[in-house]
């Protein structure tokens, strides 16, 4: 009990630590080294990490107790009471430990990462500004997964919005392939305005809360959660839609996941970490977290879990006609996250929570590979003779350019995409462990045994054939395209022949960035052995027992797990027989053309970006500009403040006013003051003659004159 | 046993004439005197006026002399300063005609 | 009509008819004689109101000191008889006499009418004369009235500063 206490009193390291690191690259950052500032950066995430797992370790031997920190007062005002306080339990600690933990690792993958792209993009100086926002991410997001309230959470929960649109934006003058252009910075916006809307159902959930619970406080609130929905089921439907809402923004599912696949305009670690393992799944933690409120609401579960399920199905079509290899991944995280959204919303909260970790090692694992296959390529664009960029070595190499070199060159920058697959093939050759690593990511991801993914997303379907059969079939015709698309990305990025000179001279990465990798690797392998379905290996399920109650622990199904796999090689052999079996050539068109339509459906992401322009965004900017134009202009300035107001007011002044009363009243009586007094003036001073012997005798009148007042009065 | 009034009615009649020959003379030197005839009147007042109290009450009474006393030093001093400037000015104009100042007139 | 009162009458023509002379003499030498006489006539009511001090100082200060200093500016001056020059008020004259006869018609007519005056003037008694009269005056003077006569002895130090500093204004600019 003693030693738990000490470990506790460390909660307030897992922010401070990410902030210690922060301040240092912010106040020293411009004096440090490249490493230096990446190594503090990582270290303050591992630090971060070493809390995590010390946390994790007490609440262990306190059985699953909930565990609280308070480090400050906050709010408190009236009857809502609010403090700064951490909540340490097995479902914030599982967060913690793999925000941190795959938190670092991309840490330091991005040492090297960004070592390259700052210099690929001509600015240098940018390096330390990307470390800071890293950690100002992973202190955000430490608040929002150890928050006792909802409030605390919702800071974290803006936090993390703001790193997220900070590292969107990062190189924000300039588009993906580096053209000065707005693109990133509009992507950046997209992100943060769907976010909002996300989190404006999240605010209204929050203030429905207080309405209902009167407090925000977890515990409160759910102790009084079955209770209110028997008074006012209404109500407590409201909270969990609003919050369906807030979870829809941040997890990228239908009708608010346009963001995600924009997002990966920001660096590759950035689309791995924020947009792949940790932020996005924020959503998924909301509703874990909020688990005793949605089983007061099975209506409003049942809509979650269709959300998530639709989403799984929709993104992952989309992502089969996707030629950029991080749109893939990012359609892909969509998908996936949809499949944890579609479990929680069961209520299957393990297999929830497994497939997010899960999925937080693999897809960053894919995502960091897919950065240094983008990378080796710009690597192989550069070294290829026909480069006119390469920077000189030497000396003048390590010089930051002035902005107008900068944009010089890259007015000479020939246009090439490093990110499309089309301009790939073959890189089996010149990037093996890049290869292999991807391997491991995509059989995990397809879920083949015995990798991660097979056993997480086994689970969920388990357990939606159990008791949804239709969700079951959405996902499992998802997981069908998840294989289908992963295989296309395989052959068409690894296999065949090179499909530009770049492809060609691609080189393999620094170890700073495959090492993480390999990490991650081993990770997404052996991750399904956290829960697998026998008896007494429910390692996780007992975990977060502790948290989120007693949770099915269902064996292992023969049939739906032979079902996924079997639908999954299946549909990697129809990728292969697509893409394998004869390469992709430079220039042909996409086999899948042949269907026509639908492909072209696939390829335009459904129309759905355009489908918002035409409903959404351009009627709102058509009504902006009439309420400015038309009502605003027109009406209030034209009007009613120029025509009526300032007419009246000039009619007034200069008619009414000025020519009758100021030019003919006033004006004329001052006009005539002015002249009696001329006059007057010009006749007293007569009187002013300099003869003292008047003046005397102007003194003898009035002595006279008042001689005379006393004898008459 | 004269009234007072009949010295009040002098004194009256005596600044009147003070007054008049300020008023008609030019010559500054005579303007001067009627002044000082007008303070001796005022001084046969003072006077008259301190000698009148002095027999109501019973008790000697010398304010009114005291006066009559500061206006004799005052009037000296006036006079040399008046005298000096008449001879200064005498000096820097060759006349003293009262009506040839008049350079402060409006 | 005590002969107190003939004297006063007397004495009274002779002060106004002395003034009027000082007014209207065409020769300030003749002025400034005319103007003795009223004094001296001025000392001898004083004597009548029992101050013979003032009429002692009237006749030493004024008809002595002030009017010798006149006398010797007009001569030094030779102001005695100024060139008659065209008269720059022709109105002033007239004027001053309607308003000299209305102040005398006025002032006695308040006089008499309003200011009720009844105290009747003896003769000083022989205190009056007295060294202890002397005495208690200058007690007065010197207790009651020692600020207004140090400001005035200030006040002769001024006026001499000042008629020296004029007088000498010649020698300055000669020496500068």
């Amino acid at each position: 009990m003693h030693l738990s206490e000490t470990i506790i009193s460390l909660a307030p390291w897992l922010v401070f630590a990410p902030l210690t690191g922060l301040l240092i690259n912010l106040i020293f950052g411009r004096r440090l080294s490249e490493k230096a500032v990446g190594t503090v950066a990582s270290l303050a995430s591992g630090a971060a990490f070493v809390v995590s797992v010390l946390l994790a370790y007490a609440v262990s031997i306190n059985h699953g107790e909930v565990m609280r920190w308070r480090l400050a007062e906050w709010i408190h005002i009236g009857t809502l009471n609010l403090d700064w306080t951490f909540r340490i339990d097995s479902l914030s600690t599982t967060m913690m430990l793999v925000v941190s933990g795959v938190g670092t690792l991309i840490h330091i993958y991005a040492i090297g990462y960004m070592h390259e792209d700052v210099r690929f993009k001509h600015d240098e100086g940018r390096y330390t500004r990307f470390f800071i926002f890293l950690n100002l991410f992973i202190a955000a997001m430490m608040i929002l997964v150890s928050g006792d309230s909802y409030m605390m959470l919702f800071v974290g929960w803006e936090g993390v919005g703001l790193s997220s649109f900070l590292l969107i934006g990062f190189w924000f003058e300039m588009d993906t392939l580096g053209r000065p252009s707005w693109a990133n910075s509009d992507a950046a916006k997209k992100a943060f305005i769907a976010n909002r809307i996300g989190d404006f159902g999240f605010l209204i959930a929050a203030f429905l809360m207080f309405w209902g619970f009167g407090s925000l406080q977890f515990d409160q609130v759910f102790a009084g959660a079955s209770s209110l929905s028997a008074i006012n089921s209404p109500l407590t439907v409201a909270i969990t839609l609003f919050l369906l809402l807030g979870v829809a923004g941040k997890s990228a599912q239908i009708p608010l996941y346009v963001w995600l696949p924009d997002a990966m305009a920001g660096p590759t670690p950035v689309s791995a970490l924020i947009h792949a393992a940790t932020m996005v799944t924020a959503g998924v933690y909301l509703v874990a977290r909020s688990a005793p409120i949605y089983a007061t609401a099975p209506a409003a579960q049942y809509l979650v879990a269709m959300t998530g399920a639709i989403t799984a199905l929709f993104a992952a079509t989309i992502a089969v006609g996707q030629y950029d290899i991080k749109k893939v991944l990012a359609y892909s995280t969509v998908s996936q996250l949809g499949f944890m959204v579609a479990a929680v919303g069961m209520g299957a909260y393990t297999a929830g929570m497994f497939h997010l970790i899960t999925h937080a090692f693999f897809k960053a694992l894919l995502f960091l590979s897919a950065g240094s296959v983008i990378l080796g390529l710009e690597r192989g664009h550069h070294h290829a003779p026909s480069s006119p960029t390469l920077p000189p070595k030497g000396e003048g190499s390590h010089r930051p350019l002035s902005p107008r070199e900068r944009a010089r060159v890259r007015e000479h920058h020939e246009i090439f995409d490093p990110g499309d697959m089309r301009n790939m093939g073959g890189l089996r050759k010149t990037m093996p462990v890049t290869f292999w690593l991807y391997i491991v990511g995509t059989l995990a991801l397809t879920g083949i045994f015995p990798f991660a993914g097979f056993w997480s997303k086994d689970e969920i379907l388990l357990d939606a054939s159990l008791h949804f059969t239709g969700i079951y079939w959405l996902l499992t015709i998802a997981a069908f395209f998840t294989a289908f698309y992963m295989g296309r990305q395989i052959w068409m990025v690894f296999f065949g022949e090179s499909r530009s000179e770049a492809a060609a001279h691609a080189e393999e990465s620094p170890k700073v960035m495959t090492l993480p990798l390999v990490v991650l690797a081993i990770l997404s392998a052996v991750g399904g052995g956290l829960n697998l379905p026998f008896e007494g290996f429910h390692n996780l399920g007992h975990w977060l027992s502790y948290t989120l109650g007693e949770v099915e622990s269902l064996p292992l199904d023969l049939t739906v797990a032979g079902v996924s796999t079997l639908l999954a090689l299946t549909a990697i052999f129809v990728s292969w027989l697509l893409y394998g079996r004869t390469p992709l050539q430079a220039g042909q068109i996409d086999p899948l053309k042949r269907l026509g339509l639908v492909f072209t459906g696939m390829e335009n992401k459904w129309f759905v970006d355009e489908g918002y322009f035409a409903v959404i965004i351009n009627p709102f900017k058509k009504i902006s500009q009439f309420l400015a134009d038309v009502i605003d202009w027109r009406f209030w300035h034209d009007f009613v403040h120029d025509t009526l107001i300032v007419g009246t007011y000039n009619w007034l002044s200069t008619i009414a006013l000025d020519h009758y009363a100021d030019q003919k009243g006033i004006d004329a009586f001052a006009n005539w003051l002015g002249t009696a007094t001329q006059w007057i003036s010009e006749n007293v001073r007569k009187i002013q003659n300099g003869f003292v012997r008047s003046y005397a005798l102007a003194v003898m009148l009035g002595v006279v004159l008042i001689l005379g007042y006393l004898i008459f009065k | 046993m004269i009234p007072v009034d009949y010295y009040i009615i002098l004194s009256a009649i005596l600044f009147t004439i003070g007054a008049l020959g300020v008023l008609i003379r030019r010559n500054p030197l005579i303007i001067f005197m009627s002044i000082e005839l007008m303070l001796n009147a005022a001084n046969l007042a003072f006077v008259a006026f301190g000698r009148s109290w002095e027999i109501t009450s019973g008790k000697p009474f010398y304010t009114g002399q005291i006066f009559v006393f500061f206006v004799i030093a005052v009037a000296a001093a006036e006079v040399a300063v008046g005298l000096a400037l008449i001879v200064e000015i005498f000096k820097t104009k060759k006349n003293i005609n009262i009506d040839e100042m008049n350079s402060l007139k409006g | 009509m005590t002969s107190e009162l003939i004297v006063f009458l007397v004495l009274s023509l002779v002060a106004i008819s002395s003034a009027l002379g000082m007014a209207f003499s065409r020769n300030a030498i003749y002025s400034a004689l005319f103007l003795v006489l009223n004094f001296v006539t001025v000392a001898v009511f004083y004597l009548l109101l029992g101050a013979p001090l003032i009429a002692m100082s009237q006749i030493t200060v004024y008809a002595g000191a002030i009017m010798v200093l006149f006398l010797f500016v007009i001569m030094l001056l030779g102001a005695e008889n100024l060139a008659p020059l065209p008269q720059a008020m022709p109105w002033q004259r007239p004027l001053a006499f309607i308003l000299a006869v209305t102040l005398v018609v006025e002032s006695i007519y308040l006089i008499f009418a309003r200011a009720q005056l009844d105290t009747v003037i003896t003769a000083p008694d022989a205190a009056a004369n007295s060294m202890e009269s002397l005495r208690e005056m200058a007690m007065t003077l010197f207790n009651q009235f020692l600020l207004p006569f140090e400001i005035t002895s200030i006040l002769l130090l001024v006026a001499m500063v000042g008629a020296i500093v004029l007088t000498n204004r010649e020698k300055r600019k000669a020496r500068a």
